[in-house]
């Protein structure tokens, strides 16, 4: 079970989507996914190792390590992925339903992938909770950590260790610069889906108005 | 999800580029990707570790560290693929846009539609012309752009392209001007070398293919405005033809000439 689970989700999800809905999908695979696995994970790959403390006390590292640290940016940004990519499965399920109903003759569909009807209210929650999803993460981010920056120094004074010592965070730079990165391309997808949520909404309010205006014509 | 994942999907976009385009693409996946992955990274691996400094102070080594290498070199090269990668995105884009028109069209049975199978609209390869020689067009000009700004910033980052053996370092927690060294630097500075000279190789066919498209595009045009010049003058010379034999024929044919001249 690895990243490409998701990958094989998101392609399915690819199928039933808008125009705006594979650009997002694209930003998800090749500005987040890759650079997750190609390069963010290497840096925070031995943050534990590289976090030192000026004190000889044992367990003064850790603990202030884990104080500082208590979800590590890098597991915050998987969770951030996978959770975010979720929602998309609503639609996947849904159209399967669709399928079924077919199948067992229960309901004939022009096309059981045409985003409409039941369809579209699926898709519009799960856009809505792309969109929640990718915000709660960006706030938690910034409340676990007070802002999108990454010190070189922090001082800890908790027990065991004797005084207010010095902690030195490893690459901080080069965390703090894909960290940026990430908020980036979070953005950019609540965006993306703000605007595919709007274009969809003003889609449908137009083709309703269009035919209330042909039903007052006869 | 791999750098396997983004073979994929360029590989898909490889069957509607020039041979130009075919040539970048190889040289991408196995003078840049391929010696990423299967040999720089094992020589950027422990650059942290490895990197010792002079000194017993807690904290110095980090600090000197991030001060000397804000961001690895290794990561700017992923990143530098990962953004050079992208602009084939628009090509595959319109490419399976234009397959998502002629499926419609297919489907509600145009009779302008030539395919016979849906299958046939899948495997079909589109020529580099209209809309989509102006994809084509930007998503090159795009990676130019981006190979630039990335060599640039290499240079500009880590002043050249040599890895030194040696940083003085006098950055707080440093108690003084301390002696940092750096691992493996010869090796590093071979294999960053290695990577500029097939950045510029990759620019240098990414220019060749933007004029080469460009040279296509302008003697179309020329064939173009020269066929539309002619036509007139041939079509005056068969009418007389044809109006000489109608004469000898019969008076039938004046729905022939009409039919030819218009």
């Amino acid at each position: 079970m690895s990243w490409e689970y998701l990958c094989d989700l998101l392609s399915g999800v690819n199928k039933y989507s808008t125009g705006i809905g594979r650009i997002w999908v694209a930003v998800v695979f090749m500005f987040r996914l890759l650079i997750y696995v190609a390069a963010a994970e290497n840096i925070w790959k031995y943050e534990h190792d590289e976090f030192e403390c000026n004190i000889k006390q044992p367990g003064c590292e850790n603990v202030c390590f884990d104080h500082f640290f208590p979800v590590s940016h890098i597991r915050l940004w998987a969770l951030q992925l996978i959770i975010v990519s979720t929602p998309s499965l609503l639609v996947v399920f849904h159209v399967a339903y669709r399928e079924n109903r077919e199948k067992h003759n229960q309901k004939l569909y022009k096309n059981p992938g045409k985003i409409d009807g039941g369809l579209l209210c699926t898709y519009l929650i799960s856009l809505i909770l792309k969109t929640g999803f990718e915000i709660v993460f960006l706030v938690l981010f910034y409340k676990l950590y007070n802002g999108f920056k990454i010190p070189r120094l922090v001082k800890c004074d908790i027990r065991p260790c004797p005084n207010t010592v010095d902690c030195y965070i490893s690459k901080p730079t080069e965390k703090m610069i894909f960290l940026y990165f990430l908020v980036a391309t979070s953005c950019l997808c609540i965006i993306l889906n703000l605007s595919e949520l709007s274009y969809l909404i003003f889609k449908h309010s137009l083709k309703c108005h269009l035919k209330k205006y042909m039903k007052k014509q006869q | 999800m791999d750098w396997g994942a983004l073979h994929t999907i360029l590989g898909g976009v490889n069957k509607h580029s020039t041979s130009i385009g075919k040539i970048w693409l190889t040289v991408l996946f196995i003078f840049r990707i391929m010696i990423l992955v299967v040999a720089a990274e094992k020589v950027w691996g422990d650059e942290q570790e490895d990197f010792v400094c002079n000194t017993l102070q807690p904290g110095c080594k980090n600090v000197c560290y991030d001060h000397f290498f804000p961001i690895s070199h290794i990561r700017l090269w992923a990143l530098q693929l990962i953004f050079v990668s992208t602009p084939a995105l628009l090509v595959a884009m319109h490419v399976a846009y234009r397959r998502h028109e002629k499926k419609r069209q297919f489907r509600k049975g145009d009779k302008k539609c030539e395919y016979k199978d849906i299958e046939e609209i899948n495997k079909q390869r589109f020529r580099i012309e209209g809309s989509l020689w102006w994809t084509y067009t930007s998503s090159i000009f795009f990676r130019l752009i981006f190979e630039a700004v990335f060599m640039y910033a290499f240079y500009f980052m880590y002043d050249g392209f040599r890895m030194p053996r040696l940083m003085k370092c006098n950055a707080w927690p440093c108690p003084n001007t301390v002696d940092c060294f750096v691992s493996r630097p010869t090796e590093k500075t071979v294999f960053t070398i290695f990577m500029i000279a097939v950045s510029s190789i990759c620019i240098l066919l990414n220019v060749a293919e933007l004029c080469y498209l460009l040279t296509k595009f302008f003697l179309r045009m020329s064939k173009k405005v020269g066929n539309s010049k002619h036509q007139p003058n041939h079509e005056n010379k068969e009418e007389t033809k044809q109006n000489e034999m109608n004469e000898l024929i019969s008076d039938s044919c004046q729905n022939t000439v009409i039919g030819f001249s218009s």
